[in-house]
């Protein structure tokens, strides 16, 4: 491998981590914060993916300028989706055992992917990337990166800083913190948990929905999307440790690379190297790389 | 307490023996048993099937040689670690008459063994896996589709003719995959090219940028690939995206683009593939067909459509010719042999291995069809290696 | 219930006699549960007993299959019921011991993903290596013997099978009655107290969890030998997640809640996908099965098995009452 192709292999390694902190993020802020294990998040994910795809002809016809306000659509409706779902569901999960957590969001799952074929039907669809944003880089004389992709590269870094902001610098994040440390307390002090259980949940869900979104014109929409990213999210979380925003970074960015040049140097592998990294990490640190 | 378990255990008895119906039955109509997947990546491809073979009953009035045909549909769901039982679904608890199925050749090969064991004819209106009329094929067991080899083997003459000297294939690592590949890299080579590069992932997995780097570094003449549904979008588009597709052509099985150009817009315009059908055959039969589907369907149909279509006309000829007696293996075999099926791909044969010996044509993708370029290969007959029938 | 053999018997009496009163594709379909049920009994050893929810169950199960088909004879003569047999589990339980011995030095929720970790592993080697047969699979053509037992004939395979069920059921049963049972049970109620009182655990969990995987290995090995071919998806963490459903649908801690789990479960199944009830939303099954799911672990935390319990305490008003160590069976 000559230095052009591995510089670009090193790209392609770090946009594909960055995109899976995006939805792992969301992951491990429930699992972090509210100890619910959700098998669901992959449905969000591919939840994301269909809303740009089913919204985009509807908003782009009411308010025109398709991208953006697809996504700020999408965004209000993950949301208010997150919001509802904690409310109507996830909130009984609390009091329960990781087991059942862990059974009752596999039926979610199933649930969805029903609801999805029901609404939406089963055939595979692509969404159309936005003009201003449809352009290739030249990096040597064959190969060019599309400009989108680094774009999504771009997004997710923002997010990343805007979330590590909120946690550290705000209110809102230090309620958070405080509430996984100590539930009771918080209460006594006068704090709505509830509300902000709600919030939290609300959140995670929108991340995983946006990642969907903002993924869609590169990954495509078909039935049972959610399954692989569910998996490898889990891994992102488990190695970077549970609720560690940080850790979810570093640990994307591990199988970002870990994935891409398994594929490339031993193709045979490559499926395996992912589970390997990650027992490998837990056996050197049994609770994950950052503990929060 | 001991009663009660007795009682409640006897209960769950019934209850699953009433559920199953586990006791026979008489059928006096002809039951088609479809094995198809409802559910995941193929399910449409499943309905596209369902859909052809039932249009073809209803243009013979919904009975086949006399018989009124009824159906049962089972969900495969693509998976081949539930096949067994989900066959046997069909042949033991609904004692059908004739098996349809599957999309997926990992499945298919399941319904092949259980076919060949119990002697129940079985229709395979896709999974192109080669065991299926290799070393598992049966007098009672036809493919109405293609093998995957066929496609491969056809494009391989296509680019050595343009002159393509160094390819690189890629695909995903499965025995479907393996096959296409195999096929065109025999053709390829004994026209001259040389395969110089065989890329693979697993299945299903879709992150294609460390490879599509890789074929940059090698700089080929051209790419040829096998993907299909959702693998096939994303290829396309990441293949575009990365530059690669106005520097390095990209041929293709005609999967990459059949059912997914919706979705792939303008990165596939242009694209080559090779399959035994296309849009806009023109013939009389495929206007009718197509006419007829849309009124039936409200929708386009494609290949899957087609080749659901023609395993209803294997099956009608075959029991026209034993009246009816779908036990008759030796004379359905005979007469489905000697056939030549009118189908709106354009008329086949069948091989010795009771696979379509079928023109597979070029196709160029404009717009949103794949337009008919020219016939890439004529009456490609698959070698059936290893069958001994 | 304190009357457990009343249970043995009424059910594995009834499963004997099935074959006189059903159908081929219903003897099928109650050896395909059987088997399902030797897999429970070995999760609920895990789960139920010793309170380790583990995640990769399926890759011991798979690890039994392929070895039934791995390891058969290369001249395609029956292979030995016995050295088969022997081969499958011990393989499985060595790889059972490998993940148990790294894993459990993890706890709670990193214990379930590790878990699921090798049991991923498991299943890339066999999907991606040409030692597996790749994602379509190997196929048996002749199945193993041993003395007269020949099992190519359904009756045998169905004996077969229904021993092997029994045989595992009353082992378990008696072992969560020994010492090494009450053990786990300690453990599973209160592992710091165990710890406190000098007991070393971790070789009680580790002992649970390789015959845990032994034991999933046996029903893998019937598995194989019934269907004639094994496929990666036997692998897949999606069977792991369907014998959780399995035993928290019948009721953790008890080895009778992983039986009619497995029943219940299959019987959901069978009935969501029934066209003769849905009609043509039976494709749409997942939706049922899903939501049925949901509502069990929601309103049945305690499985079927504590069913008459509720409804009793709910029909006189007590508060509900937890389980014993006698009904550990």
């Amino acid at each position: 491998m000559d230095f052009a192709t591995f510089l670009i292999q090193c790209l392609n390694a770090m946009q594909y981590g960055l995109l899976l902190f995006l939805v792992a993020s969301g992951l491990t802020l429930i699992f972090g914060i509210m100890g619910v294990i959700n098998l669901a998040h992959g449905s969000f994910y591919m939840i994301g993916a269909y809303m740009a795809y089913a919204l985009a002809p509807v908003v782009g016809a009411a308010f025109g300028g398709e991208f953006f306000s697809t996504m700020v659509a999408g965004l209000v409706l993950s949301v208010i989706l997150g919001y509802v779902l904690e409310w109507a569901f996830f909130s009984y999960l609390y009091e329960r055992e990781h087991l059942q957590q862990v059974l009752m969001t596999y039926g979610l799952i199933l649930v969805f992917e029903e609801l999805r074929s029901l609404m939406v039907g089963d055939d595979v669809h692509g969404v159309t990337v936005p003009p201003f944003l449809n352009g290739t880089l030249q990096l040597n004389e064959l190969m060019t990166y599309p400009v989108y992709r680094l774009f999504i590269s771009g997004v997710c870094l923002l997010l990343a800083v805007a979330m590590w902001f909120v946690f550290t610098r705000t209110r809102l994040g230090m309620m958070i913190r405080a509430g996984t440390a100590n539930r009771e307390m918080v209460q006594s002090l006068g704090i709505d948990i509830t509300l902000l259980y709600r919030i939290v949940f609300a959140i995670g869900v929108a991340l995983a929905v946006f990642a969907g979104m903002i993924a869609a014109p590169v990954s495509s929409v078909y039935p049972n999307m959610g399954n692989a990213v569910l998996i490898i999210c889990f891994v992102v979380v488990v190695i970077g440790g549970i609720g560690s925003i940080k850790g979810a970074l570093v640990a994307a960015l591990l199988i970002g690379i870990v994935d891409t040049f398994g594929k490339v140097l031993v193709p045979q592998a490559a499926g395996v190297l992912v589970y390997v990294l990650m027992a490998l990490i837990l056996l050197w640190r049994p609770n994950g790389l950052f503990k929060d | 307490m001991q009663k009660r378990t007795v009682l409640l255990s006897a209960a769950a008895f019934a209850v699953i023996a009433a559920t199953t119906n586990t006791w026979a039955q008489a059928q006096p109509k002809l039951k088609v048993g479809f094995m198809l997947p409802a559910t995941g990546t193929f399910a449409s491809l499943g309905t596209a099937i369902d859909n052809g073979f039932r249009l073809y009953v209803a243009e013979q009035g919904g009975k086949i040689a006399g018989r009124e045909v009824e159906y049962v549909r089972v969900d495969d769901e693509s998976d081949p670690s539930k096949a067994t039982d989900n066959v046997n679904k069909l042949i033991k608890r609904d004692n059908v008459d004739v098996l349809v199925g599957t999309v997926h050749s990992g499945v298919a090969m399941a319904m092949a063994k259980a076919a060949k064991e119990s002697g129940t004819l079985l229709l395979v209106p896709n999974a192109g896996a080669a065991a299926i009329t290799g070393p598992m094929c049966a007098p009672n067991i036809f493919r109405s589709s293609f093998t995957m080899w066929q496609s491969g083997y056809a494009m391989g003459e296509v680019a050595a003719k343009k002159g393509h000297k160094k390819v690189v294939t890629i695909t995903w690592k499965y025995a479907a995959g393996d096959e296409n590949i195999k096929g065109f890299k025999e053709s390829f080579e004994k026209n001259g090219g040389t395969v110089v590069k065989e890329l693979n992932l697993p299945f299903p997995n879709v992150e294609f940028q460390a490879l599509l780097t890789e074929i940059a570094a090698t700089k080929p003449d051209a790419v040829f690939t096998f993907f299909a549904g959702g693998g096939a979008v994303k290829f396309v588009k990441d293949y575009s995206a990365a530059g690669l597709k106005k520097t390095i052509p990209l041929y293709g099985s005609g999967f990459l683009t059949d059912g997914t150009l919706e979705a792939q817009g303008a990165d596939a315009d242009g694209l080559l593939t090779t399959l035994h059908y296309a849009d806009n055959l023109n013939s009389k039969r495929d206007q009718a067909f197509r006419l007829s589907y849309a009124k039936t369907y409200k929708m386009q149909p494609d290949v899957y459509a087609v080749q659901g279509y023609d395993a209803g006309q294997m099956l009608g000829i075959g029991l026209n010719a034993t009246k009816g007696d779908a036990k008759n293996i030796q004379g359905f075999a005979q007469a489905v042999r000697a056939a030549k099926i009118d189908s709106p791909r354009g008329a086949f044969t069948m091989s010795k291995s009771h696979n379509p010996v079928q023109d597979i044509y070029l196709r160029k993708v404009v717009g949103k069809e794949n337009v008919l370029e020219g016939v890439a290969s004529k009456a490609l007959v698959d070698p059936g290696l290893g069958c001994k029938m | 219930m304190r009357h457990p053999s009343s249970f043995v018997v009424a059910v594995f009496g009834l499963l004997a006699l099935w074959p006189a009163i059903a159908s081929a594709y219903g003897v099928d379909l109650v050896a395909k549960i059987m088997i399902y049920a030797l897999l429970a009994l070995s999760l609920e050893l895990l789960v139920g007993s010793t309170g380790l929810v583990c995640f990769g169950q399926a890759a011991f199960f798979g690890i039994g299959a392929y070895a039934a088909l791995l390891l058969a004879p290369a001249d395609g003569s029956a292979p030995s019921l016995l050295w088969s047999l022997v081969s499958a589990v011990v393989l499985a339980g060595a790889y059972a011991l490998a993940v148990g011995a790294l894993s459990l030095r993890t706890q709670g929720v990193y214990f379930i993903m590790v878990t699921l970790a090798f049991s991923q592993m498991a299943y890339y080697v066999v999907h991606d290596t040409p030692l597996g047969g790749g994602t379509d699979g190997i196929y048996m053509y002749v199945k193993p013997a041993l003395g007269w037992i020949d099992l190519d004939q359904p009756m045998h395979l169905y004996g077969f099978i229904w021993f092997s069920l029994l045989a595992g059921y009353v082992f378990l049963t008696q072992l969560l009655r020994s010492p090494f049972g009450r053990a786990l049970a300690g453990i599973r109620v209160n592992e710091q107290r165990m710890k406190a009182t000098g007991f070393s655990t971790y070789p009680y969990k580790l002992a649970a969890f390789t015959l845990s995987g032994a034991i999933a290995g046996w029903s893998g090995y019937l598995f194989a030998i019934k269907d004639g071919f094994v496929n990666p998806e036997l692998l897949s963490w999606h069977l792991s997640g369907a014998v959780l459903v399995m035993i928290i649908l019948g009721g953790l801690g008890q080895m009778r809640g992983a039986l009619i789990g497995a029943f219940a479960f299959a019987l959901l199944q069978e009935l969501f996908q029934s066209e003769a009830v849905f009609g043509s939303y039976a494709k749409h099954w997942h939706l049922g099965l899903g939501l049925a799911i949901i509502a069990c672990v929601a309103f049945m935390p305690h499985g079927l098995v504590a069913l008459p319990q509720q409804f009793r305490e709910r029909l006189s008003g007590r508060a509900p009452s937890k389980h014993t160590e006698e009904d550990a069976a």
